[in-house]
């Protein structure tokens, strides 16, 4: 699908703004769903847009950095995959194939992060001079130059993404044969388990481990939403929560926490 | 001249405006924009304390001390440096005003409040409130329903702008008494709660959209007659189809064999087992230092021979 000159503007704003966000993360412009969408609304795809950020971003749910490790980029996979699901011109058929092409880019843009961060440094040390002559105007600049390596960071793969002719992207996509496209569908309904393992191994020890068990259980109830799966997660932390804080002050406080010790040895 | 008269004079303090306040709220949203591996979030943290640098030192020489004490090693969890920088506004004020509050107590109330912050502001908000909303806005997207990132977009950006305007102000308000009230358990509390709502419901996402399904044919049982349909009888026209659906109510197979396939046992031991299984693979995989782009391609190429030969 060729597009106009204002749908290539737009998306390389949309690209941008991910890329930045990608770094800052405040706003979410740089999650699949979000990126995704907006990539699908400036081209006029908007509902395969959106249903290619919901694959992309239980996929992606786990994803954060923390201390030093590092997780893959969503930024260029959600502005990337949308982007070649818009060229390829498959609607949402060519979701499956898209979510697929997204985590080698995930990868990618992992390096193009650590490379621009890299950069980053001797800017700082700029700023170090500046505010040695106390030079406020020239620090301000500085920050935001940076900001805007890291939006071209995603901004210019898009824009070089979107020079490719609709036609050979096109062509391309139609050479995968099926077993592959289903097979990476497959592969897809598995990957989203990293993203959790991912974060469980974070939170995991054994006094939560109960409420994961119950957590699972009570799921396999399709009636409930994923908003009464919330609430009730919500009611079982403020009950837990009291429970202990009652089960301290009666004990005086002498052994800490008397539910806890209850729980784990039960 | 009229600013260094205002300091001597003890009753006409420089106080920071609830405007200073807001520009150092909404300039903290650039904290980590130029993160970089040796002092980390330095750049953006001097960026957003500007305002009130501007603001409170008015000389030369004070402006660029302030400036080069704000660009010291830096770095917590982007939100949770809300109330950090609440606690620095309200020091940089007394210090302006003439309080002895030197280089070392600001350092060392940043350093000593970001570790901990930064404790509490990965399970809150990267564990759980991301993943849950993230995962309610998934499941409307993924029938094309706009409302998924709309909602995501929304209730993330009001929470978040919410948090961080609230604990500036309350950082600001407490002063460096926060470390007394922090120290009450409330940290604790608020990281636990997260970690309990967010394993409940990392279980359930983990159940409900993790899919792998088996496919080969465990046993294909021949039905009694009376048991299916029987196409080859059904009159036809409309009344055929009415027979058939009236059929389908009554619990009549549709086709002469009752095919169970492995993926049909396993779900009657538990619904999702083998999602949970594959999870748990994974998060040892992990511990065991393999990293997640390596799982990820090869959950890929699984998928991929695992279609081939007919298994999943």
């Amino acid at each position: 699908m060729a597009l106009s000159v204002i749908s290539i503007i737009l998306v390389i704003v949309v690209a941008f703004l991910a890329g930045m966000e990608g770094i800052l993360d405040q706003f979410q412009f740089h999650q699949p769903l979000v990126a995704c969408s907006l990539i699908g609304l400036v081209t006029g795809n908007l509902e395969a847009g959106v249903i290619l950020g919901g694959y992309l971003q239980m996929i992606a749910l786990g994803w954060a950095n923390i201390g030093a490790a590092v997780a893959p980029d969503a930024a260029l996979a959600a502005v990337a995959s949308a982007i070649i699901l818009v060229l390829g011109g498959q609607g949402e058929a060519g979701v499956a194939t898209a979510v697929a092409i997204a985590i080698p880019l995930a990868v990618a843009g992992l390096f193009l992060t650590m490379i621009v961060r890299t950069i980053a440094v001797p800017l700082v040390h700029l700023m170090d001079a500046a505010a040695e002559k106390g030079n406020i105007r020239r620090i301000e600049l500085l920050q935001i130059f940076c900001l805007i390596l890291q939006g071209s960071r995603i901004a210019i793969p898009a824009a070089a993404l979107l020079f490719i002719p609709a036609e050979t992207v096109k062509e391309a996509l139609n050479t995968m044969p099926e077993w592959l496209t289903t097979g990476m569908a497959i592969g897809g309904g598995m990957v989203v388990a990293v993203g959790y393992a991912m974060v469980i191994n974070m939170m995991a020890n054994r006094e939560v481990w109960p409420f994961f068990i119950i957590g699972f259980v009570v799921a396999a109830i399709s009636q409930l939403t994923l908003i009464a799966l919330g609430a009730l997660g919500i009611a079982l932390a403020l009950i837990y929560l009291n429970l202990s804080d009652r089960g301290s002050a009666s004990n005086g406080g002498n052994s800490g926490d008397s539910l806890d010790d209850i729980l784990n040895d039960y | 001249m009229s600013d260094i008269i205002q300091i001597d004079n003890s009753e006409n303090k420089i106080k920071l405006t609830k405007k200073d306040r807001l520009s150092v709220a909404w300039r903290s949203t650039f904290l980590q924009g130029s993160w970089n591996y040796e002092r980390m979030q330095n750049g953006g943290w001097v960026y957003a304390m500007i305002p009130a640098i501007k603001k409170l030192y008015p000389m030369k020489e004070d402006r660029s001390a302030a400036l080069k004490r704000h660009l010291e090693f830096f770095n917590t969890h982007p939100y949770l440096a809300a109330p950090v920088f609440g606690v620095t506004l309200a020091l940089e004020e007394e210090r302006a005003n003439g309080a002895p509050v030197d280089d070392v107590t600001i350092q060392g109330v940043k350093v000593g409040m970001m570790g901990p912050l930064a404790g509490v502001g990965d399970p809150v908000f990267w564990f759980t409130v991301r993943p849950m909303l993230g995962a309610l806005g998934a499941s409307l997207a993924l029938s094309g329903n706009v409302l998924g990132p709309i909602l995501f977009f929304l209730l993330w950006n009001i929470i978040r702008w919410g948090f961080i305007w609230y604990t500036l102000e309350f950082g600001y308000r407490t002063g460096s008494k926060i470390t007394d009230n922090l120290s009450g358990g409330l940290l604790q509390k608020v990281t636990k709660g997260a970690s309990i709502l967010g394993m409940f419901v990392l279980a359930a996402l983990v159940q409900r959209w993790v899919s792998i399904k088996f496919q080969p044919v465990v046993s294909s049982v021949k039905l009694d007659h009376g048991a299916y349909i029987d196409w080859s009888s059904l009159p036809s026209g409309t009344e055929g189809i009415q027979q058939a659906l009236v059929g389908l109510q009554n619990g009549l197979s549709l086709t002469q064999e009752k095919v169970t396939t492995l993926q049909n046992n396993l779900d009657q031991l538990i619904p999702g087992l083998v999602p949970l299984l594959l999870t748990f693979f994974c998060m040892w995989l992990l511990r065991k230092k393999v990293s997640p782009i390596v799982i990820i391609i090869g959950l890929f190429i699984v998928g991929i021979v695992g279609h081939l030969i007919g298994l999943l």
